[in-house]
């Protein structure tokens, strides 16, 4: 990551993709076109475009890190994830539309991690859209395949005893790992544990922070 | 990862369990604004029944092998959802040609270009 | 429920939801949900058939062979009906 340019990032410190101020692409034209064609004839509306894009903004990995904090504090609720996560969300005020998830919870003996190798499957109405490593062919082709070593590059290297159990989103389902609780975090707030769950701890490509990150 | 899955007959490129690949790339990037509007455009065209997310991806497997390396994901994405506009009977070829021209008489950016 | 299934082998070309890489191979039903239209159908506009979807396990060792990483480690995938016979057919 470059520091010295700060204003090419934007505030996640993430370089801002080609835009308004660059060449317009023939593929940004079919955008422009395809757009306002369906807004003159009455498909849809700019406002109904812009409230898509505000509730797709909404959606980021704060939504399921609260998940996952409720799910490690209160135990009716754990048991209403794993019956429906879909339902379980939900009720929780999340606007997950027609979404259908299923939690798979970590455990000392099992780590969960997500894929899809047909295309980009990903829980994205509830974290929000799929990071860029989640699309790329060396993701979707080598997890299915060698899970341990796509981990290692994640930073995550797992005892040989720990069973790994990849879920390929082939279909309807969607998928979000509920990570284990850390050791050390007894009577924490619901806040002060879902600061510990990364979105990479929800795909099954982290784990959780450490309890010494928040001191 | 020392080999590849072999190349059966009829294994088509997006469907990539098992193949060869280098390492994971970590980079990440934020949407920008053309993208979100393709992504917005995909969800209200189906949940408005127009077409399918089913019917996204057979257009987009249908791409050749190199799209995935030449085009952008959202790139792909909109070429397909106006594909699929097209065979919805929703858009003409015709009337997309036409409007993409006239936009690209407008300006040089897409900001200038793009009235929102 | 410990059902014993095949994952058909075919190759049709087209739009479908079963992956390559578990084509023949063989696994054990971990749950099953649906009905769910048919996406081979959906995706050409046609309605979609509605098929029960298996969520299917499978060990590494039973997909990669002895190129498996961990031949313990599972895979598990959604596997529309039509493509599922017993796994003791021939």
């Amino acid at each position: 990551m470059p520091h010295d340019h700060h204003d090419h990032l934007s505030p996640s410190g993430h370089p801002f993709r080609a835009d308004n101020d660059h060449p317009l692409s023939y593929w940004q034209a079919l955008e422009i076109a395809v757009r306002e064609l369906l807004i003159e004839k009455g498909v849809t509306t700019a406002a109904e475009i812009a409230g898509q894009i505000d509730a797709m903004d909404n959606r980021t990995p704060a939504n399921g890190a609260a998940v996952v904090a409720l799910a490690w504090t209160d135990p009716d609720f754990r048991a209403a994830l794993q019956h429906d996560a879909s339902m379980a969300t939900a009720e929780m005020g999340f606007d997950i539309g027609p979404m259908k998830l299923i939690a798979v919870e970590n455990t000392a003996e099992l780590h969960n991690i997500v894929v899809c190798t047909l295309c980009s499957c990903y829980p994205r109405n509830l974290l929000g859209l799929p990071p860029d490593w989640y699309k790329s062919r060396a993701y979707r082709s080598r997890t299915v395949r060698e899970p341990r070593r796509v981990l290692a590059e994640f930073g995550v290297t797992l005892p040989e005893a720990t069973h790994i159990r990849v879920h390929d989103s082939t279909a309807d389902m969607r998928y979000i790992v509920i990570p284990a609780r850390p050791k050390g975090t007894d009577g924490w707030s619901k806040k002060d544990l879902a600061d510990l769950v990364t979105r990479d701890s929800m795909v099954g490509t982290g784990l959780p922070k450490s309890p010494d990150a928040l001191v | 990862m020392t080999e590849t899955i072999p190349q059966t007959e009829g294994h088509r490129w997006h469907d990539m369990g098992g193949g060869a690949a280098g390492a994971v790339p970590l980079a990440d990037h934020d949407f920008a604004l053309w993208e979100k509007r393709v992504d917005a455009l995909m969800i209200l065209c189906s949940a408005k029944g127009h077409f399918t997310v089913d019917g996204l991806r057979r257009v987009l497997e249908d791409m050749p092998p190199s799209s995935f390396e030449e085009l952008s994901y959202y790139e792909r994405w909109i070429a397909s959802i106006s594909q699929n506009l097209v065979e919805a009977g929703v858009l003409t070829t015709f009337e997309i040609g036409e409007r993409m021209s006239a936009i690209q008489e407008r300006g040089l950016t897409y900001g200038d270009a793009s009235d929102g | 429920m410990d059902r014993r299934v095949r994952v058909r082998n075919d190759m049709p070309p087209g739009h479908i939801r079963t992956p390559a890489y578990l084509r023949g191979k063989c696994g054990v039903i971990e749950r099953t949900l649906g009905p769910f239209p048919n996406p081979e159908q959906l995706a050409y506009r046609h309605k979609g058939r509605p098929l029960a979807l298996h969520r299917v396990r499978f060990t590494m060792a039973e997909i990669w062979g002895d190129a498996a990483e961990t031949p313990t480690d599972t895979v598990e995938a959604e596997i529309y009906a039509h493509w599922l016979e017993p796994a003791d057919a021939a």
